[in-house]
Formats: structure tokens, sequence, C-alpha cells
């Protein structure tokens, strides 16, 4: 019993200036609830199959990240017990003195974490299930659905897994604990006041050299990684050298501005500039592993998040552009010449469902195929993608046709002369090639006779809907050309429901099976919106989740070095106080040392992405995503939001130390 | 010479008003400027509670402490800081030396804050080093000096400033006999040559027969005063004895 009334006394004692641990932890608990009870959302949600579906899949996706999330909350919870227990080692010491046991001593910790881990999973929870009820609504508003009734969500599963994964979590830091207790020494116990942590005094001309090493290792990571994708082992090769250079870094960078700052005395010394300087060396130094830590995982955080809001953007952006109509049908079978006759007379679906409808064929010829319209830079093209199915053929539809896709789409239509052709596509990595090509001029051969391009680039167009824009090419010919010689034909019947859409909907997908039972197949403009939505979905948590966990941890673990570097500062700010500096400028200084010392894995972090976010741009080109500066900005303030506010807390939490008597 | 300290009447009372605990008890006395004054007592007199007072560290009950004429239980704030900046000059027994900083640049530390230009900076350091005998120790850090080497260079950070006062707090406390002889003679020099004036609190009758003159406080008052005048060292620390035998208890011990 008088265990159990030390270890709360001890937790209240230690909460206030250890309230940001506290409150990272309850945080964690919280986030892992939210993530892992998203599919609890649908209880209140009017869904349709189809979109059940994708949130089943989204959770398989959470369900996985979960896992990992518990790997790195594992590791912060650890690091910062194993770092709250090495600043209390007098308290130990003292314990011992007075003739309790180890065992004792352990059983208080192990009380503590108990406890600790028990407030921290109540908390959590609580708040994670009010949090997730703010959740439906981001859900709702991603799927469009109406909130029909308001319901109170609460996910059994969610809670047992926290619950269990916590507890895991718990069980290895008390082991871990009692372990480290074990180990220690009496006399070091009680004369590690007097240590403090070892100061690590570098050679200067060391340091700088290692860290120009560090650029250089750097900048050719930055190289490979932007230039050399199209071999896998290179891009990881440029990663492994990424993190090596990030340790480096760090174990230089102190030293090198020390150098550097020390070079001009005029600034070095000015006003309390070398206590400032000193201290920030001697803080990196001791923390290389956990800062180049924080900087990857800030880095990731930042390049993780802003792609996924990118691709979120993306595949908003392309939705309504690529679903022009309600519904499409298309058929492959070379009997097939006209869908309405061919397919939907057969299987009985009446035409008077659409308001309105469009027909048109699409065709294949011999010699139009990629390889014919880029022919000017085929050469370099291969160089760059050998892979390239350059023999593919590439639709081919006459004007007139188009034309009434186009009306109908609600599109650009366009004339032609009897020997021009125009291309239409949106696929952004293909444009810009066929661009090339289009601008030194094409000529292609239908039948024996030749067309060239009447424009310089491409029109941008799309016959196939299509949740994100994935149009390589569709060649658009004149009328009078002839037909009859082609290789295939594919017939389209692009239509809009008439009255109820989703009741239309709902009635013309139980064709389905017959429609591919007749060589064909459809796609509607709701089942694409529901892809395309559950894969925004699975991103915007993706990245939320793995997002924030990184920033909690990292900021957490940066703030609990800074705290406890308050209660050993004190005495040195104390000292300074003596020789006559005040309170202000005290305050400033503080903010200055704790403020660079946030910011420089930031920095760095920065920088990576810089690099991250360009090499994801060209990865991510390929599935027809482009970044933009709104994804940018909505990590910026994710970033100056938790990271800035950890920042904020740590420095006025400091604050009070150092100015308390 | 002109009166560099003048303490009048100074009371300083803790706890509240059942249980009062007089530190300091209706003390007054004066330091004329080249002097080296000791404040002798056992622990728990009062004399780091006067020191304290002295340095604007702790706040009076009541009374007054001139230094230079100015009252400085009236300066506040910025006024404060400056007073302290510029005019006093600290030595304590733990040195207080900031352990990421060389030695150059913990004494620098003092004249940076004061706006000194660096090259001004620079030929200060060179000089005082050398009447301290720290030269060789300026490029080190404080954990590979020792403490007698620590105490030389917190001692030069104190009179970089020319301060008009330096207060020493058991300076000697932390140092082996060899070092604090050292220490004192290099305390005793700066006093003869560069005219220092210092203040020197300490429980120890060796490291006080180094003062020209000595105030004995016991339950928060003046209980002796000795001037050294022309008696030599010895003498002077004989005389010192006599008067700590005649206070008794504690400061045998602590002999």
């Amino acid at each position: 019993m008088m265990l159990f009334k030390l270890s709360i006394k001890n937790i209240k004692k230690s909460f206030k200036d250890y309230a940001i641990y506290f409150l990272t932890l309850v945080l964690g608990v919280a986030i892992f609830y939210v993530f892992n009870a998203i599919d609890s959302q649908e209880a209140m949600l009017t869904l349709t199959s189809a979109e059940k579906e994708i949130i089943n899949l989204m959770n398989e996706f959470l369900s996985g990240v979960s896992v990992f999330v518990a790997i790195i909350l594992g590791f912060l919870i650890i690091y910062a017990s194993r770092f709250l227990i090495k600043r209390r080692k007098k308290e130990f010491g003292i314990y011992f003195t007075l003739g309790m046991s180890k065992k004792n001593v352990s059983k208080i910790l192990l009380l503590e974490t108990f406890i600790i881990g028990v407030i921290s999973l109540i908390v959590g929870l609580i708040l994670g299930v009010i949090a997730s009820q703010f959740m439906s609504i981001i859900v709702a508003k991603l799927f469009e659905a109406d909130m029909s009734r308001f319901e109170f969500v609460f996910s059994k599963a969610s809670l047992i897994k926290t619950v269990v994964y916590y507890a895991i979590i718990y069980l290895i830091v008390m082991i871990f604990n009692v372990f480290m207790v074990n180990k220690y020494k009496l006399i070091d116990l009680l004369n590690a006041f007097k240590k403090g942590e070892r100061l690590k005094v570098r050679n200067l001309t060391l340091s700088v050299i290692i860290f120009l090493v560090s650029i250089c290792i750097l900048g050719y990571a930055y190289y490979l990684a932007l230039n050399r994708l199209d071999s896998l082992d290179l891009f990881g090769f440029s990663i492994l050298l990424g993190i090596l250079g990030t340790f480096l870094f760090f174990f230089g960078i102190s030293g090198f501005i020390l150098k550097l700052v020390q070079s001009n005395k005029k600034i070095y010394f000015k006003n309390l500039n070398v206590f400032i300087l000193r201290e920030i060396n001697s803080q990196i130094n001791t923390t290389v592993f956990s800062i180049s830590v924080i900087c990857l995982l800030l880095f990731f955080t930042i390049t993780i998040f802003s792609s996924a809001w990118s691709i979120n953007l993306s595949l908003k952006n392309d939705l309504v552009y690529g679903t022009p109509a309600d519904v499409q049908i298309v058929s492959y079978s070379q009997d097939v010449l006209d869908v309405q006759k061919g397919i939907l007379d057969k299987i009985d679906y009446d035409v008077d469902n659409f308001s309105s409808y469009v027909k048109a064929n699409t065709y294949g010829f011999e010699n139009v195929t990629v390889g014919d319209l880029i022919k000017p830079i085929k050469k370099e093209v291969l160089k760059i993608y050998p892979n390239l199915l350059v023999d593919n053929l590439l639709p081919v539809i006459k004007i007139s046709d188009y034309n009434k896709i186009a009306s109908f789409y609600g599109r650009d239509t366009y004339t032609l002369n009897d020997d021009e052709f125009i291309l239409l596509a949106d696929y952004a990595q293909m444009i810009e090639y066929e661009n090339k090509a289009l601008s030194k001029g094409v000529t292609i051969d239908i039948n024996g006779k030749k067309y060239h391009n009447k424009y310089d680039k491409c029109m941008e167009g799309l016959i196939d809907m299509s949740g994100n824009k994935s149009n390589t090419g569709v060649v658009i010919i004149p009328d009078s050309v002839d037909t009859n010689e082609y290789v295939y034909v594919r017939s389209y019947l692009m239509a809009n429901y008439k009255g109820d859409k989703d009741k239309k909907e709902e009635e013309f997908v139980k064709y389905g099976d017959e429609i591919a039972n007749n060589g064909g197949f459809y796609n509607t403009k709701l089942d694409i919106y529901t892809a395309s939505t559950g894969l925004r979905a699975i991103m915007i948590f993706i990245g939320l989740y793995l997002g924030v966990i990184f920033l909690i941890s990292s900021a957490c673990i940066l703030a609990l070095k800074e705290l406890s570097d308050s209660t050993d500062n004190k005495e040195k700010f104390s000292m300074l106080k003596k020789i006559g500096v005040d309170d202000k400028r005290l305050n400033r200084v503080l903010f200055i040392e704790e403020g660079i010392f946030f910011m420089i894995p930031l920095f760095v972090a920065i920088i990576h992405s810089i690099f991250g976010i360009k090499c994801a741009n060209i990865i991510m080109e390929s599935m027809s995503v482009t970044s933009n500066m709104s994804s940018i900005l909505m990590t910026a303030l994710l970033i100056i939001f938790i990271y800035g506010g950890y920042f904020l807390v740590t420095y006025m939490i400091s604050r009070r130390i150092i100015n308390e008597k | 010479m002109a009166e560099i300290l003048k303490v009048a009447n100074l009371e300083k009372y803790y706890g509240n008003r059942f249980n009062l605990t007089k530190a300091i008890d209706n003390i007054s006395f004066s330091v004329e400027e080249g002097e080296f004054v000791g404040i002798m007592g056992a622990s728990g007199s009062g004399k780091t509670t006067l020191l304290n007072c002295i340095s604007t560290i702790d706040k009076v009950t009541a009374g007054h402490i001139l230094i230079n004429g100015v009252d400085v239980t009236m300066l506040r704030g910025e006024k404060l800081n400056k007073f302290r900046r510029e005019d006093l000059g600290f030595i304590f027994q733990d040195f207080n030396l900031l352990d990421t900083l060389t030695g150059y640049e913990n004494i620098a530390l003092a004249l940076t804050i004061q706006k000194v230009k660096p090259k001004d900076i620079d030929k200060k350091i060179k000089e005082v080093s050398k009447t301290l005998n720290i030269t060789h120790v300026l490029n080190k850090y404080p954990y590979q000096m020792s403490g007698g080497e620590k105490q030389r260079v917190a001692s030069a950070r104190a009179i970089i400033t020319s301060p008009k006062l330096i207060l020493a707090d058991e300076p000697t406390g932390a140092l082996d006999s060899k070092s604090s002889r050292m220490l004192l003679e290099k305390m005793e020099e700066l006093n003869k040559n560069l005219k220092a004036t210092i203040l020197m609190v300490t429980h120890d009758a060796f490291t006080a027969s180094y003062c020209s003159k000595i105030y004995f406080i016991k339950d928060g008052k003046i209980f002796n005063e000795l001037i050294k005048g022309d008696d030599s060292r010895k003498e002077f620390f004989d005389r010192i004895i006599d008067v700590v035998t005649l206070l008794g208890g504690d400061l045998n011990d602590a002999l």
C-alpha cells in the first residue's frame, strides 16, 4: 500500500513537467482508436454495397498501418520511460539507501507505469470515442452520403484492439524498466546528478569534415532519387545514402556551424551568442541518433502526407472531368457494330430508361500505333521507357462520331480537312512525348492514304470514362476515310438515366452479367465515383494517421529532451542572471535555443522533402497525379499546428522551470 | 578613500509571524575602496544571507545598502540588472562555470553581455589571464581543468569587467589547500595591484587571514571586528583563531 501511495505521489510530482508526454500518450491512444473505428461509421450512414466494400478495404489498409503505428508508439514510450528513469536515478538511490530492495523499487516503477498506462488509456479512449463522432462527419462528407440520422458511434472491436495493443506495449515497457533498475549500482545512482549527461565535445575540424562529407552523400542521394528512378536498386540505394547522410549531417552540423560562427568574432562574441551556440552544439551532439530519426520521421510525414493529399485532389478534380455521362456501354465483340441493336435489344434493356444517349464506333488500323504517333522521337522515348508498348493500336474515330460524343460530353467539337488528323489525349506523361512528336510533325497512313496532324499538340478529351486521366491517345480522322479495312472495331453507347438516377442505376446493374455475356462491359458514373472516393479516403486517412502519429512522436521526443535539459539548465540560467542578464533576455535566449533545436530537424526534413516530393511526383505522374501547391499548404498547416504547438508548449513549460525559484 | 559599500541597519527576516527567524539582525558596516574584507561565521550565522542581500539576489526586510553611493535596495528591473552587470563581480564556491563553454568563452561571456567589442574582449582576457596564470587553460573546457584552475577562471570572469565590488562566497570551499593558497595569493594580488575591492565570505580562518579586515557574524549580528594593520599573516591568523575560539561552537569544528 505504501508503494502505491509513493507511486501516486511520484506521478503527481512529475506530471507538471512531463504533461506533454502524458498528452502525447493520450493523443496516441485516441488516434489509434479513431482510425480503427472507421468501419463502425457505416452504421450511421446510408451507403451502397459498393461503398461498404470500399470501407472494408480501407479498414484492412488501416489495420495494417496500425501495426506500424503501434511499433512507432512502442518505441516512443520505451524511449520516454527510459529517459524519465534516467532522470530519477538520484531518487532511486535514496530509496536504496533507505533499505528498499530492488524488488520494491521495481514494484514502484511497475505501479507507476501501470497507473500512467491505465489513465492515458482511459482518457485516450474517451477522447477517441468523442473524436470518432467527428470522424463520422468527415467520412459522410467524403462519400457524399447523407447523414440521415445521428447515431452515437462506438466500436467495440477498435476498443479491444486498442487495449490489447497498448497492453502489449506497456508490458514490454515494464519488463524494460525492471531490467534497467536491476542494472543500477547504488554509488552510480547517488552520484548520477553530479555527472549529468556526459559532455560530448567533438573535435571541431573532424565535425566540419564529416559535415562536408554528409553534404556530398546527400547531394548524390538526391541526384539518384531524381535521375535514376528507372532502377529500383539505385532508388533503394539513394534512400540508404539519404539515411546515412542524415546521420552524418547531424553528427557534423553543430560543429560546422560553431566553427563557421567562430570565424567571425563579431558575431560570435555578441550578446549571448557564445552561450546559445555552445548549448545547441552540446544538445545536438548528445542526441545525434534521436534527432536523425526525428528528421527522417518528419521527412516521411511531409512526403507521405503531401503525396496523399495530391492524389486526393487529383482524383477529385479528375472525377467530374472523367465521368461526363451516367453510363457507358462498350462492346468488344467484332460482330457488334451498334451497342443498342447488338446488346441492349438482345438483353431486353429498354433505351427509354435513358433521357438521352449517343452511339459511336472506334477502329484500330494497322499503321496507327503508339509508335507511329511518336515516330519523330520514338528512339529517344524507347531509351527512357524500354517497356513502352509501341506496337499497340490507338483507337481511331471519325470526326462526326467524335463530335457527337463531344457534344454529349459537353466538350469542344472540331473540324478537319481531308488530309488532317487530331490526337486526343489527357494522360500527362504520354502527352509530354506526343506533343514533342506532334510539334515535329507526324504523318500517319490509313489504307494507303496519308494524314498529317492539324494541331502541333494533343487536344484534351476522352471517350472512355475513368476516375483519373488515362486517355493515352485517340486519333480523330476525317469522315472521308474508308473504315472498312479495320483490324478491330469497338462500339460505344453513352447515356444519361431518365428520372431517379440511383434507382435506374440499380436496375441497370442487374443487366451487368448479360451485357458481359454479349461481349460488352459498362462503366457507370456512380461506380467510378465510389472507387475513386474510396481511394481518396484511403489516401487521406493513411496520410493523416501516419502523419499525425509521426509528428506527435517526434515532437514529443524533442520536447522531453528540452524539458529535462531545462531542469539542468536552471543552474546555468541562474548563473547568467547573477552576472546581470535580465529575465527578458534570458527568455529570449531560451526561445532561440529551443527554437533552433526544434527547427534544425524540420529544416533538414523540408530539404529532403523537396527532393522526396519531386521524386514522388515523377512516380505519381504515371498514375496521372499532379501535385499542387494546396497539398504543400495542407502539409505545412499540419506541421505548423502540431509541431509548432509542441514547440510552444515546451517553451512555456521550460520557461516556467528556469524562472521558478 | 572612497566608501564603496555601506550597509546601514540591515535586517532580513524569514518565516511568518508565528515563527520568525532573524537571519540578519541590524547589521551596519562599510567597505572602503581597495579593501579586502572578510566575513566570518559558522554555518547558519547569516553570512551568506548578508552576501545575497548585498548582491541584490535576495531582498532585504529593512535597512539600506549603498554601493558607490547608490541605494541598491531601491533598484528595480533593468536598473538592477545593469547594476549587477557593471558594478558587481561574483565568485562562487562551486565555480559556476558553464560546462559547454571553454575557459576563454566563460570569461568572455561577462563582457559580451555588456556589449564590449570583440577586439577589446580578446585584449582584456589576455591581460587578466596572465595575472591569474590561466593562459594555458583558456582553450580547455571546465571538465578538463583542476578545481583551482576553474576557480581562477571564475575569478577572471568576476574581475574582467572591472566591477566596483567583487563578492566571493566561500571561494576556497571546494579546493584543496594548495589550490586554495594559490587562489588567495592571486586575490591578494588583484586587491593590491589592481585595487580591486573584495568582500569575501568564509568560515575558514586560513582563508580569512588573507583579508585586510574581518567582520565576525553570529546569530545575524556583528560579533567582532579585526583589522590586519601591520601584522604579518601568521600573526593575523593567530588573532583570528583567538576570536574563533571565543565565538566557540561550530567554528572550532570547521578549522
